[in-house]
């Protein structure tokens, strides 16, 4: 009887707030009118201003919100769960999006393929370069080669370091964070072969107490040059400029934490690429499903060198990157042996990055001579 | 209440009785009414707190209405998120009846998705119904095994069970990261350490005419069988003795050991249900993805209902509403993410407050109750 009375009054209580509601909705004039403009969605899994990986993404979108006639939408913290299929169906049934850039890597598998064939005439664009010829139409997956930008970076880093003693800090050993060490340590060793980088696994992309207890722990082995692959670098650009040491960015210019400390940095350069992407959606001509690069592409790019440079790593990171640019410039190649002493590339041999297919390159298991750490058996 | 109703049972005299089902009733009005109260001083406060940054708060009103209830999409978008909170809100409320503090439902989610993968990845080849029930089955024993763990700890040990079972929670992820970068790894998953699918064809399909998964309808059966055991059986009757008089309990030879193993292990068998139905129903695999923090937000949702079973399931579906229209706030007042956090430590904070309230208002409290 009582427990009757209860769910009678929770059942009008909540059907009046409902309907309430419903009116509420349809009488406000919040439903934004469809017009001629074209509504691009940025959907981030962290802050967008993270000075890391969202914030590049966010750049891209402010660059895009300057365009004419495109109306833009962002979307912060959205994890990779049931929150982001409903953030981009939201954009699309509330706010009429047609061109969706969905910017974590782990966006992809399952939702943007469960969501795309579900809306044939959106455009999903997303960040990570998975896309396979097997997947929907309307799905374009990019990517960059930031380990080039990686590379020149170690190119400063030994110049600028006087002990030879390099830290990273990374998250997780996966191939993508295993190009940009090796990349960087190679960099550095071109210009002092003795130079060694030490690896810090963090074990998850964002985890800011344990990156600043890496970097302390790096700089208290005598290490005077960081740089990092994590979502957002900025505890590590503080931590190193405070204990005094230098450091390459990642993502994005971190240059304005730490003006003195900062060398340079590699960077994502998704404010050239979206509005390209968005003006070709416009004219209706067909984005690429598939497109990566480096330099030589425009998707990535190198911060302005820092107070600290010297002429002569500038020159010579310079020459690098206009190889690199020119596109006849290889970073892994043979003889190339890991931190065990095991030749995993013999004389000859080449991971030529525009090869996107190259299965050495894009699984790479290895820490090239010179790194410090070891990957988990 | 339980003092009252012995005392109704030991001398059933119409006077008393009557008294009685006047002072329930005042007290059912009462846990309806300052809940709701609160809800609405809590959106004051919040506007107040939106105002401050410069945004209209009528707006934001306008936009959780828009974004929770005011279309069909909306509806469903809070349904869908509503779904896992009702049962972790469960691995809360559960052992609360038993006295006991628990806020491992994250791990036992972690946990309970985890061994469902694996026992889905496993049945592979076998008949989709076999594969579901299979996982299901895993996840409930997995998530309630973890949990009991806390339990015991307390009963055996003296450990304190807060304490444990959020320590727990982190044990769970460190052991989820563990497996799947390693033994359990799909080894295609390159650059997103993932285990294998457990296949397109094994998962919880949605409830026909929606985009709502299985999960809502789980969770709303998990509450009403949870509200019946506390309300309506002798265990639940014992569990509630041990929770509010332990030495009393034991006196009169109640099994506390049972009873606090039995409430932790059904709690974390609902949040290692949530699990599985996050990897049956939306991920399709398990990875480092399935820290959602669902389990979490589940003690906010025990704790706003009271730790009643069935009032977990209108509070879960606020919650579900508030973080569904947090994306319009988001797009159209460029109010930060955070905002909806802020709302719903607000929503907590002042309900706890409320607690102080209950039995002060001469309203719900008249003598001859005809309220």
């Amino acid at each position: 009887m009582i427990s009757k009375k209860i769910s009678r009054r929770h059942v009008l209580g909540s059907a009046a707030a409902f309907g309430a509601g419903a009116g509420l909705a349809t009488a406000l004039p919040l439903r934004p009118a469809f017009a001629a403009t074209t509504t691009v969605g940025f959907i981030y899994v962290g802050p967008h201003d993270d000075f890391g990986y969202n914030q590049a993404h966010a750049q891209g979108a402010a660059a895009v919100k300057k365009m004419s006639g495109v109306k833009v939408l962002e979307e912060e913290n959205v994890p990779e769960d049931v929150a982001v299929t409903k953030t981009m169906e939201s954009m699309i049934q509330e706010d009429g999006a047609s061109l969706l850039f969905p910017t974590s890597f782990g966006y992809f598998d399952p939702y943007i393929l469960r969501e795309a064939p579900k809306y044939p005439k959106v455009r999903f664009e997303h960040s990570g370069g998975l896309w396979t010829v097997k997947d929907p139409k309307n799905i374009g997956s990019y990517f960059g080669y930031i380990f080039e930008a990686q590379h020149v970076n170690g190119i400063v880093a030994g110049f600028s370091s006087k002990s030879g003693k390099l830290g990273f800090v990374a998250a997780k050993p996966i191939p993508q964070v295993l190009q940009n060490i090796n990349a960087f340590t190679l960099g550095a060793r071109l210009i002092n072969p003795k130079a060694t980088t030490s690896v810090i696994f963090t074990g998850d992309w964002s985890m800011p107490v344990k990156e600043a207890e890496a970097t302390n722990s790096l700089i208290d082995q005598g290490i005077d040059v960081v740089t990092m692959h994590v979502d957002s670098p900025k505890v590590v650009v503080q931590t190193a400029a405070k204990r005094g040491a230098m450091v390459c960015g990642y993502h994005c210019s971190q240059a304005a934490l730490a003006p003195q400390a900062y060398l340079t940095g590699a960077e994502w350069n998704w404010t050239d690429l979206y509005p390209k992407f968005v003006t070709m959606w416009m004219k209706g001509e067909e984005i690429p499903n598939f497109y990566r690069g480096g330099f030589k592409e425009g998707l990535i790019r190198q911060s302005p060198y820092g107070p600290k440079v010297s002429a002569e790593a500038k020159t010579r990171a310079d020459t690098v990157k206009a190889a690199l640019t020119a596109g006849n410039y290889v970073i892994f190649k043979g003889p190339l042996k890991d931190n065990s002493g095991k030749e995993v590339l013999a004389a000859g041999q080449e991971l030529i990055q525009s090869n996107a297919t190259d299965a050495k390159l894009e699984s790479m298991n290895f820490l090239v001579e010179g790194v410090l750490g070891s990957l988990p058996a | 209440m339980v003092e009252e109703a012995a005392a109704a049972i030991a001398a059933p005299n119409g006077t008393v009785t009557r008294r009685l089902l006047a002072a329930a009733s005042g007290a059912a009005a009462e846990a309806v009414a300052i809940p709701l109260g609160a809800i609405v001083v809590s959106l004051l406060v919040f506007g107040l707190f939106v105002a401050l940054a410069g945004v209209n708060p009528l707006a934001v009103y306008g936009y959780m209405v828009e974004g929770s209830v005011g279309s069909w999409f909306s509806v469903q978008n809070t349904l869908t998120r509503a779904a896992p909170l009702i049962l972790t809100g469960l691995c809360t409320a559960l052992p609360a009846q038993a006295g006991l503090m628990i806020i491992g439902g994250e791990g036992a989610f972690v946990i309970g998705g985890l061994v469902a993968a694996m026992a889905g990845v496993a049945l592979t080849g076998a008949p989709a119904l076999v594969a579901i029930l299979a996982m299901a089955a895993a996840g409930i024993v997995a998530g309630g095994i973890w949990v009991a763990f806390a339990g015991a700890l307390r009963h055996w040990r003296g450990v304190n069970e807060t304490i444990s079972s959020l320590l727990l929670n982190y044990i769970a992820i460190a052991i989820l990261n563990q497996v799947v970068e390693g033994v359990f790894r799909d080894p295609r998953s390159l650059n997103k350490p993932s285990s294998p699918s457990i296949g397109y064809d094994h998962m919880i399909a949605t409830i026909p005419g929606t985009e709502i998964h299985w999960g809502l309808v789980v969770g709303i059966v998990a509450a009403v069988c949870a509200y019946v055991l506390i309300r309506h059986t002798t265990i639940g009757f014992a569990a509630r003795v041990a929770g509010g008089n332990v030495r009393a309990a034991r006196m009169v030879g109640l099994p506390i050991a049972r009873l606090v193993v039995l409430t932790c292990f059904l709690g974390g068998a609902a949040a290692g249900l949530a699990g599985m139905i996050e990897v049956a129903a939306v991920q399709e695999r398990a990875s480092a993805d399935l820290v959602t923090g669902y389990g979490y937000t589940g003690i906010l949702v025990a704790f706003l209902a009271r730790q009643n079973p069935l009032a977990l399931i209108p509070v879960a579906i606020l919650l579900g509403g508030i973080s569904a229209s947090g994306g319009l706030l988001q797009r159209h007042l460029g109010l930060p993410d955070a905002a909806t956090v802020v709302l719903q430590g607000i929503v907590f904070v002042v309900i706890l407050a409320s607690d102080a309230v209950y039995g002060r208002i001469p309203w719900f409290n008249r003598p001859e109750g005809n309220a």
